[in-house]
C-alpha cells in the first residue's frame, strides 16, 4: 500500500487534550439505548476483528501442525509442534534459511543505501538554492507515479545486456537486483526528507559554518542527527516494502539459492499447493512475523503521518 | 561542535565563502578513494565493452564517467554532489528502463527474435544439422575442463583434434594415444569414466563441434559418445540473397522485412532477428483474434478492480472509522490494533494463504464454514472476481480505516456541534458536512490508492494467478487478470513464446492510463478543495 509521512507527524506532537472527561456518567440506561449508543459498535468491532484474524490464525495453526496437508490444517490449533519448521530447514531444494537471509540481506542493504541517497537529495533541496530546483522535485514527484514494476521487460533486457559485460551484477546477481531497487531510491523517499529537513532550524548550520564547518560536515555532524526520525521511518518503510516485492525479484534471481523469501515461497506453493501446506505455512509465519512486528511497531508515525498528509492534502 | 577544519580566516568569512573552501584532508581522501573506486570500476567496464566492440554504450559508458568526474572534481557545483548518486540510479533504472520500454514496444523482440541477423542466420545453420551421409567415424573421447564438457575426436586417419560447441576443432598433436591409435587424454582436460558419460548424456549429444569458423563446412556430433559423425547444415545459405535453400525440397525462405526467413507459402524458420515494427505491436493488441478480446477483457476487469477495490476498502473503512470515533467505547484499542493486522500482513503471503484457504477441495471456508461444500472460490470466473475483490478489501481496508479515523478526528468540534444545535441528524450531519470535509483531505490518498490497485500485482498473481483461463485464446491469460499481471504472463509467463514487443507495448499502454488518469484526478481535486474551501 502507498502510505504517505508527513514530515511533522513524525516530530513528537504536542499532545492533544481529547475529549476524556467531557462524557457524563449515565449510569441507568435501558439494553436497548445502550445498544444503540455503543453496542452495535461491539458487534461490528467482533465482526470486523474475526474478519480480520481468522486467516492469521489460521496459518499459525497449520504451521504448529505437522500433520501437513491443506485438508488437515482445517481443525484449528488442534495439534502444536514443530514438525513444519523442522522440515521448512531441512529441504535441500527449497533453502528457506538462505531466502530469510537473502531477503534480509537484499532489504537492509537497498534500504539503509535508500536512506542515504535520499537523505543527499533532500540535503541539497532543503539547504541549497540552484537552477532547476523547484522542476527537478516537480519531476521526482511525477516520475513516482510511475511504480518501478511497469518497466519489468525493460529491467530484465538491460540487466541480460549488463550480464554480457559485467556478469556479477547482471541477471541472477543480487547486487543487480539491489542497484535496480536504488533506482526507486529517490522519489516519494526524498520528498519527505525534504519536508522533514526543512523543519530543521537554518540557523543551526549557519552558527556551524560560522564556526568553520564544511558542507559535509553540517550534513554529517547537524543535520543527520536531528533528522534520524524520518531516516529511519523511511529505512523501514523501504524495507517493508521490499520484502514484499516479488516481480522484479523473481525476474532476475532464476537461482533458488539465491531467491528471496517472495520468490521462493511462491514457488514452493505453485508446485504443490495442498501437499506441502503445513510447512508453507511455517514458512510464512517466519517471514511475516518480522514485517509485522517492524509495522507495529511503526504504526504511531505512520498513522499519525497518514492522517497529518492527508489533511493537509 | 567539534570540526575538523582549521580555525582562523575562516570564522570570520561569511558562511557563503566557507562552502567554497576544500574540505578537511579526512573528507578529501575519502572523496578521491572513493573517485577512485569508480573510475577504477568505469575503466573496467570500458575495456570489457572495448573488447566486445560495443561501441556505442562504450561512448555513453565514457560521457557518464567524464560526467561523474567532473561533477566530484570542480570547485562549485555543490547541489549535484549531493544529487549526483540517487539520480545516476534513477535516471538507469527509472527514466532510462521507461524509454526502452518505449522502444522495445516498436520492435518484434522475444522469442525467436532477440538478436541480429548475422546471428540469426550462425543459429539456423547450426541448429539445422543433418548427418552426411557416407561420413567417416570419428572415435571420440569426452573430456571436462572447467565444467565444459569438449570432444577428443580421432580422425580415420589417426590425427587427434579437440573441440567443443562455439570452439572450432583444433589439432592436438600432444594427445595421449591408445594402442589403437585412439586418443584417450590431453593435458589440461580430465577424461569422463562412462559412468559420467552415461550422467551427462543430454549435454554431451548437444554437443556441436564446428570444422571451421564457417557453419557451412559442417560440425561433429555424437550419439552415443564414443562414435561421431559429420554433420552439415541441411539449409544452404546465399548472403547476396539473402536466401536460405532447403537442399533436400529446393524450398527457399527469404527475407522479406518481417525479421524472419520465409518460404512462398508462408512458413517461416523459428529463428528470426530483431528488427523495428512500427505500430505493429499496438494494432495486433487491438486487432489481433487472439489478444483483442482477451485483452479488452483485462481492461474491463482492471479498472473494475481498482475502483471496487478502492470504494469498498474506503467504504469499510470509513464506517469502521465512524462506529469507533467514540471517545469512551471500551476495547478500542484492542479493536484497532487486531483490525490492522491484515495491513502490517505482506500482501504477497496474503494472497498465497487466502488460495489456501478458498481451495475448493481442502480449503478451510468451504470445509467449515460451507460444512464441505465445493464452492469453485478460484475456479469459476465471477467468483474468481469475487474473491480477488474480498482479499483486496481484507488487505486494504485497515489503511482507509486508518485514514478516516484521523480525518475524522481532525475535524474542528464546532461543526458538529453546530449541526446538532441546527437539529440536523446524525446521518444528515455526516453526509452534509462531515463527508465533503473528509473527501477533501482523502481524495488525493484515494487517487494514489487507484493507482495502486491499478497495477496491484501481488493478490492477483498469487491468489489466482490470473485464472480461470479464457477459452479464447491460447495464451496464458484468464478472467482475473489485470493489465500488470497481463504483461508479465506475455514477456516471462510459460503459455506461448516470451514476447517481449507486445508486453512492453501493454506497459506502454499502462503508463498512458496512469498519466491520463492522475493528471485529471488531481485537476479535480484542486477544483474540490477550491469549492469547498
Amino acid at each position: 500500500m502507498t502510505t504517505f509521512i508527513d514530515p511533522q507527524a513524525v516530530a513528537p506532537a504536542p499532545t492533544q487534550s481529547g475529549g476524556s472527561g467531557s462524557v457524563p456518567a449515565q449510569r441507568k440506561r435501558s439494553f436497548g439505548q445502550w445498544f444503540r449508543h455503543k453496542g452495535w459498535r461491539h458487534v461490528v468491532g467482533v465482526v470486523t476483528t474475526v474478519f480480520a484474524v481468522f486467516p492469521l490464525l489460521y496459518v499459525l495453526s497449520a504451521a504448529l501442525n505437522s500433520n501437513g496437508t491443506m485438508a488437515g490444517s482445517n481443525a484449528l490449533f488442534t495439534a502444536f509442534d514443530g514438525g513444519n519448521f523442522e522440515a521448512l530447514f531441512s529441504d535441500p531444494t527449497r533453502p528457506f534459511g538462505r531466502w530469510f537471509m537473502n531477503t534480509m540481506v537484499i532489504g537492509v542493504v537497498t534500504s539503509a543505501a535508500t536512506v542515504f541517497l535520499g537523505a543527499l537529495a533532500a540535503y541539497a533541496f532543503s539547504r541549497m538554492r540552484f537552477t532547476g530546483r523547484r522542476v527537478s522535485l516537480l519531476s521526482l514527484l511525477i516520475l513516482q507515479m510511475f511504480p518501478q514494476l511497469l518497466a519489468v521487460v525493460a529491467i530484465f533486457l538491460l540487466l541480460n545486456a549488463i550480464t554480457d559485460v559485467v556478469p556479477w551484477l547482471g541477471l541472477g546477481s543480487q547486487l543487480g537486483l539491489i542497484m535496480v531497487y536504488l533506482g526507486g531510491a529517490l522519489g516519494v523517499n526524498t520528498y519527505l526528507m525534504y519536508g522533514f529537513f526543512n523543519t530543521v532550524p537554518k540557523s543551526l548550520d549557519e552558527a556551524a559554518r560560522i564556526d568553520g564547518a564544511s558542507h559535509v560536515q553540517v550534513f554529517f555532524t547537524i543535520i543527520l542527527p536531528l533528522v534520524t526520525p524520518i531516516l529511519a521511518v523511511v529505512g523501514l518503510l523501504a524495507f517493508i516494502g521490499l520484502s514484499s516485492e516479488f516481480v522484479i525479484a523473481s525476474v532476475v534471481l532464476t537461482d533458488p539459492e539465491s531467491q528471496t523469501l517472495a520468490v521462493g515461497l511462491y514457488s514452493y506453493v505453485a508446485q504443490q499447493r495442498s501437499e506441502n501446506w503445513g510447512v508453507f505455512a511455517a514458512g510464512a509465519v517466519l517471514a511475516a512475523v518480522p514485517v509485522m512486528a517492524l509495522f507495529l511497531f511503526l504504526q504511531k508515525y505512520i498513522t499519525n503521518g497518514l492522517v497529518a498528509g492527508s489533511v493537509k492534502g | 561542535m567539534p570540526t575538523l577544519a582549521p580555525p582562523g580566516p575562516a570564522a570570520t568569512r561569511p558562511p557563503k565563502k566557507t562552502a567554497l573552501r576544500a574540505d578537511s584532508t579526512l573528507g578529501l581522501l575519502v572523496k578521491i578513494v572513493l573517485l577512485g573506486l569508480v573510475d577504477a570500476f568505469a575503466v573496467y567496464v570500458m575495456i570489457t565493452l572495448f573488447l566486445q566492440e560495443k561501441w556505442l554504450v562504450l561512448v555513453f559508458a565514457a560521457v557518464v564517467t567524464v560526467l561523474i568526474n567532473w561533477v566530484y572534481l570542480r570547485r562549485g557545483g555543490l547541489p549535484a554532489k549531493y544529487l549526483a548518486p540517487g539520480i545516476f540510479f534513477l535516471v538507469i533504472f527509472q527514466v532510462f528502463v521507461m524509454i526502452y520500454s518505449g522502444y522495445v514496444a516498436f520492435t518484434n523482440y522475444g522469442d525467436g527474435h532477440n538478436s541480429t541477423k548475422a546471428d540469426a542466420v550462425n543459429a539456423i545453420q547450426l541448429s539445422a544439422q543433418q548427418r552426411v551421409p557416407d561420413s567417416p567415424a570419428y572415435r571420440v573421447t569426452i573430456l571436462e575442463r572447467d565444467g565444459v564438457f569438449h570432444l577428443l575426436a580421432t580422425e580415420p586417419d589417426g590425427t587427434v583434434s579437440v573441440g567443443t560447441t562455439g570452439e572450432p576443432l583444433e589439432e592436438a598433436e600432444a594427445a595421449v594415444t591408445d594402442s589403437t591409435g585412439k586418443g584417450t587424454e590431453l593435458e589440461g582436460y580430465r577424461a569422463l569414466q562412462f559412468g559420467e558419460v552415461l550422467a551427462n548424456q543430454a549435454d554431451i549429444l548437444a554437443i556441436t563441434v564446428p570444422f571451421s569458423d564457417d557453419p557451412e563446412d559442417g560440425s561433429l556430433k555424437t550419439g552415443d559418445g564414443s562414435n561421431a559423425y559429420v554433420y552439415r547444415p541441411s539449409l544452404s545459405y546465399d548472403e547476396d540473397t539473402s536466401t536460405f535453400t532447403d537442399l533436400e525440397t529446393g524450398a527457399t525462405y527469404t527475407d522479406r522485412g518481417e525479421g524472419s526467413f520465409q518460404a512462398e507459402d508462408g512458413e517461416q524458420l523459428s529463428t528470426g532477428w530483431k528488427i523495428n515494427v512500427g505500430f505493429d505491436n499496438f494494432t495486433k493488441a487491438f486487432s489481433d483474434q487472439n489478444i483483442r478480446g482477451p485483452l479488452l477483457q483485462v481492461m474491463l476487469w482492471t479498472f473494475t478492480f481498482a475502483i471496487v477495490s478502492v470504494l469498498s476498502t474506503f467504504a469499510l473503512g470509513l464506517f469502521l472509522a465512524n462506529a469507533f470515533n467514540l471517545p469512551d467505547l471500551r476495547g478500542k484499542r484492542i479493536y484497532r490494533i487486531l483490525m490492522i493486522l491484515p495491513y502490517a500482513f505482506p500482501a504477497f503471503l496474503a494472497g498465497l494463504v487466502w488460495s489456501g484457504l478458498l481451495n475448493p477441495e481442502f480449503g478451510f471456508v468451504n470445509n467449515t464454514f460451507f460444512g464441505g461444500a465445493d464452492i469453485p472460490w478460484l475456479t469459476d470466473p465471477v467468483l474468481a472476481k469475487v474473491s480477488v475483490l474480498v482479499v483486496n478489501l481484507w488487505l486494504g481496508f485497515p489503511y482507509m480505516f486508518l485514514v478516516c479515523t484521523g480525518a475524522l478526528q481532525s475535524l474542528p468540534e464546532e461543526v458538529n456541534e453546530a449541526a446538532r444545535m441546527d437539529g440536523a441528524s446524525a446521518w444528515r450531519t455526516f453526509t452534509a458536512i462531515k463527508l465533503p470535509l473528509l473527501l477533501v483531505s482523502v481524495a488525493p490518498l484515494l487517487i494514489a490508492s487507484f493507482a495502486f490497485n491499478f497495477n496491484n500485482f501481488n493478490v492477483i498473481y498469487m491468489l489466482t494467478d490470473g485464472g480461470p483461463r479464457f477459452d479464447n485464446t491460447t495464451a496464458n491469460i484468464g478472467h482475473t487478470d489485470i493489465l500488470i499481471t497481463m504483461v508479465y504472463e506475455i514477456a516471462f509467463g510459460t503459455g506461448v513464446g516470451r514476447d517481449y514487443g507486445l508486453a512492453s507495448a501493454l506497459s506502454i499502454i499502462i503508463f498512458i492510463i496512469v498519466a491520463v488518469i492522475s493528471a485529471i484526478s488531481f485537476r479535480q481535486t484542486k477544483a474540490l478543495e477550491d469549492i469547498n474551501g
